[in-house]
């Protein structure tokens, strides 16, 4: 383990350390830590627990997360999951960043909102919504951002089949 | 040839059909709407800039659509979009004419498989009359395309359809292949 951690740039270390004050707060709610050289990352297993996690990490005076640099969705069809990786970073006293997963089923799954921590996540999660279809609960204004209101599916999961007509008007080519 | 290219002689008249004067007077103030959809839209103005300067041929954008004889389609035409262009191309008073820019607007271009959200071609909308390809189009091309409305405008009378003076256009399409090779010819030479 110890090796491991000698084989970690400073980049991941400084997110290793930041990992580590957040593990010992909320110890099984999260995942180990993946110390991917890129991003270093963490999963949240209890996601309803992410609201608390994310409200400590901003607050922590030793994490200071306040800055969400950008919240992806991904699709797990073999999971049967769909999810949203956070990309967090410090701006001020700190240099660290991670990056956290959150997941929830496919089908009706929900996750919890985190734009009241961190308002850049406001149009974020309704654009995972808009592609990806996972409720976040507590969002203020959820609907479609890009897409027409009236569309259906979610375009970015891996099964979408796009509709024959919007309209009237045929859409496939 | 245009009506001007006659030679004007003893004391200033000169006699054409209705006809004529009408369509020289359209074809020389083509004013098109003012609306620019994706990265054609650049090309776009860029054409009606100094360099390329649109306003010898009587053409400049107006910010209206009930001003305008002239929709240029420059772009991408999403979903969302495709009924805002429908709404836009009714508010246009007739006799108005639609130029197709780019391979977005005439059949959906880069988008064609996997863009859910592009409509795959404007003309399953609203009549096209010029397609213009490239992507985008250098503003060569667009000019080109103008001055193939106004050969189409040529064509139209009172009394002929705009299908009968597509296919007076049609009748009178050249084969580009010769053109390119004499270009490249007189190039060489």
């Amino acid at each position: 383990m110890e090796e491991a951690a000698n084989q970690m740039s400073p980049a991941v270390q400084q997110s290793k350390t930041a990992y580590d004050n957040i593990k010992e707060r909320f110890g099984d709610a999260i995942s180990e830590f993946d110390a991917n050289p890129t991003m270093p990352f963490f999963e949240v297993l209890d996601a309803s627990r992410w609201v608390d996690i994310a409200l400590y990490m901003r607050e922590n005076s030793l994490l200071q997360f306040n800055y969400m640099a950008c919240l992806s969705g991904v699709d797990y069809p073999d999971e049967g999951k769909v999810g949203i990786v956070c990309n967090l970073e410090t701006i001020g006293k700190y240099t660290h960043k991670i990056a956290v997963k959150v997941k929830c089923s496919r089908d009706g799954g929900s996750i919890p909102s985190v734009s009241c921590v961190w308002h850049t996540a406001n149009w974020h999660e309704r654009e995972a919504y808009d592609m990806y279809g996972m409720v976040f609960e507590g969002h203020p204004d959820l609907r479609r951002i890009l897409c027409p209101e009236d569309w259906t599916g979610f375009p970015l999961r891996k099964d979408y089949q796009v509709q024959e007509t919007y309209h009237g008007i045929k859409v496939p080519y | 040839m245009g009506l001007l290219d006659a030679r004007v002689s003893n004391r200033n008249v000169l006699v054409t059909s209705v006809d004529n004067v009408m369509n020289w007077a359209r074809l020389s103030s083509l004013w098109p709407m003012g609306f620019g959809l994706a990265c054609c839209a650049i090309e776009m103005m860029a054409t009606n800039a100094s360099n390329y300067d649109l306003e010898r041929f009587g053409i400049f954008p107006r910010s209206s659509p009930r001003q305008s004889d002239l929709m240029i389609v420059a772009g991408t035409v999403t979903m969302k979009m495709a009924e805002r262009v429908i709404t836009l191309y009714e508010q246009m008073p007739e006799p108005r004419y639609v130029l197709s820019m780019g391979s977005c607007s005439n059949c959906g271009g880069p988008y064609w498989q996997h863009g859910y959200h592009v409509l795959k071609g404007v003309d399953r909308v609203i009549p096209v009359d010029v397609y213009v390809p490239g992507c985008p189009p250098r503003p060569e091309a667009l000019i080109g395309g103008l001055m193939k409305v106004q050969e189409l405008i040529r064509m139209e009378g009172l009394g002929i359809s705009r299908e009968e003076a597509l296919k007076k256009l049609a009748e009178k399409s050249v084969d580009p292949q010769q053109v390119i090779d004499q270009t490249r010819k007189a190039a060489t030479a």
